[in-house]
């Protein structure tokens, strides 16, 4: 596997994602959807659209890691959280601000692509 | 239908053996199985042989000959890969094929080798059975997707860490007189909570250590047993599978393993069996919350129930329902394509009387193994009843 190959699919949707343009994948039951699909797992719809990401979403769980995989060495420790946005939901990393409280469960926040620390794309939740 | 029966299993020790190659880890558990069964070498006619990680820590594939040739074999054999439930896959696999009549006689277990990658490669290493696009970019490790399951049962069911830790602690005073144990020390509630986190709200003895070791299970036709005479008194008489969507946020529940209860369900239908009957649980708790979701699961308590089973004596050594006599993933150790059936040879070894903790278990007669891939995508669970 190569670095320079990008994953089609979901790297379109992080440059979407990125330039404010994210998406979701919706089938005709209305259930939600990361990119690559070709059919809806929960149904079996394979009429799959695009639809607007709301613009932000809840937190549902979260964690705080301090043992991380290589990628991640010297970014530790940082908070990943499961995000609610409604038809879908997404994992990133929650991102608050310096000085800032502890986010909640239940709490909303944006969405946007960050960059871990050895220079990769990730999505990244603002709750600053 | 026909019931298999166990007629013999190995195992090896479970712990820090960095130098040793998986295919000597699993000589080792599987030629115990052979002299355990007495069952001879020609007569066996398939090796099923589970194992995960294997490209990344030996840079092994096609490992199921090897396997086979290591146990000094050169039969049928074919590797199961299905992340942390691999062996549990490849049991499955081998339970059906003695059960429609095309083999009598088969080697069925797997063998990991993991502390020669280190702490941070195994974390690396263990991410790839989750999602990688959309959750391993994300930062998430296998200690962090459990963590996350964590915080939202605790959200959902209420809970604590101490609550938790009461599974540690059960877990490591079963695994004192398991000779094949990583951990055969006990520990406190109160080490527990003061070891460091990983993975907020898990600390590091809410975890299974890393462990290189092998187990292995010779399975035969009840009609084969009889024929040679074999002391081959329990049976497989309930196998299911379940499978759920990869990535947690992908599903319903944050907390819940539907993929685990259907494959209970299964198995007890096919077993004629129901979570009452069950008398001793070998449950896949590779993290202290796992073995939570699993008692749910599998019907031996209600959701959010769980929580508290440890702590309230419910699953200790004396208690209703003892879980994970051996020590379980968290003390006797989790060499990842090794533990289900290991946890088929620990079940059938409580069963039969010859475990160091039989004494708990003196007269059950029903017992469930519970295996889980990733964050329970995939399940497979398994019933062993004495025979006769």
């Amino acid at each position: 596997m190569s670095e320079n190959v990008r994953n089609a699919g979901h790297d379109d949707w992080l440059d979407a994602l990125e330039s404010g343009e994210g998406y979701y994948l919706e089938c005709g039951s209305g259930h939600g959807l990361l990119p690559p699909r070709r059919v809806c797992p929960h149904c079996g719809s394979r009429e799959l659209s695009e639809q607007e990401l709301p613009e932000t979403g809840t937190v549902q769980a979260q964690t705080t890691i301090h043992v991380p995989a290589p990628s991640f060495q010297g970014d530790a420790p940082y908070s990943t959280a499961v995000v609610d946005f409604g038809p879908v939901s997404i994992t990133g990393q929650l991102v608050v601000g310096d000085g800032a409280a502890a986010v909640e469960n239940g709490a909303e926040v944006g969405i946007a692509v960050g960059e871990t620390g050895q220079g990769e794309r990730l999505v990244v939740f603002d709750a600053t | 239908m026909t019931d298999p029966r166990v007629a013999g299993v190995g195992l090896t020790h479970f712990g820090s053996h960095p130098e040793r190659t998986s295919r000597d880890l699993f000589a080792e558990a599987g030629l115990a199985a052979l002299d355990d069964s007495g069952v001879a070498r020609d007569d066996v006619e398939a090796v099923y042989y589970g194992n995960f990680m294997g490209e990344l820590s030996e840079h092994q594939g096609h490992a199921g000959p090897l396997a086979a040739e290591a146990v000094g074999l050169t039969v049928p054999a074919t590797r199961y890969e299905s992340a942390c439930a691999s062996a549990g896959v490849a049991f499955r696999e081998a339970v059906k094929s003695v059960r429609t009549g095309e083999q009598d006689v088969v080697l069925v277990g797997g063998a990991e080798r993991m502390n020669n990658l280190g702490t941070a490669r195994t974390t690396e290493a263990l991410a790839i059975a989750a999602d990688d696009l959309y959750e391993v970019k994300a930062g998430l490790t296998f200690p962090g997707a459990y963590a996350i399951m964590a915080d939202a049962y605790f959200d959902e069911f209420g809970g604590t860490n101490e609550d938790l830790a009461h599974v540690a602690v059960k877990n490591h005073a079963n695994a004192v007189p398991n000779e094949h144990a990583q951990y055969q020390r006990e520990i406190t509630v109160e080490q527990a909570l003061d070891s460091p986190m990983i993975a907020d709200p898990l600390h590091l003895y809410d975890a299974c250590p890393i462990t290189d070791g092998a187990s292995a299970v010779v399975l035969t036709s009840p009609e084969y047993a009889d024929a040679h005479d074999f002391d081959a008194n329990v049976a497989v008489t309930g196998t299911g599978q379940g499978g759920d969507n990869m990535a947690l946020h992908d599903r319903a529940s944050l907390c819940e393993t539907p993929a685990a209860t259907d494959a209970a369900n299964e198995a007890y239908d096919d077993a004629g069996v129901t979570a009452n009957d069950v008398e001793v649980a070998e449950v896949h708790d590779c993290f202290t919350i796992a073995e939570v979701m699993a008692l749910e699961s599998l019907g031996l308590f209600e959701p959010g129930e769980g929580i508290s089973a440890a702590r309230d004596g419910v699953t200790t050594q004396d208690g209703q329902v003892p879980v994970n006599l051996s020590g379980g993933l968290k003390a006797k150790g989790h060499p990842v394509g090794a533990t289900g059936t290991s946890q088929i040879a620990e079940i059938t070894r409580l069963l039969r009387g010859d475990h160091p903790n039989s004494e708990h278990v003196e007269n059950a007669r029903v017992g469930v193994t519970h295996n889980a891939g990733g964050t329970v995508a995939s399940a497979v669970v398994h019933v062993l009843e004495v025979a006769n």
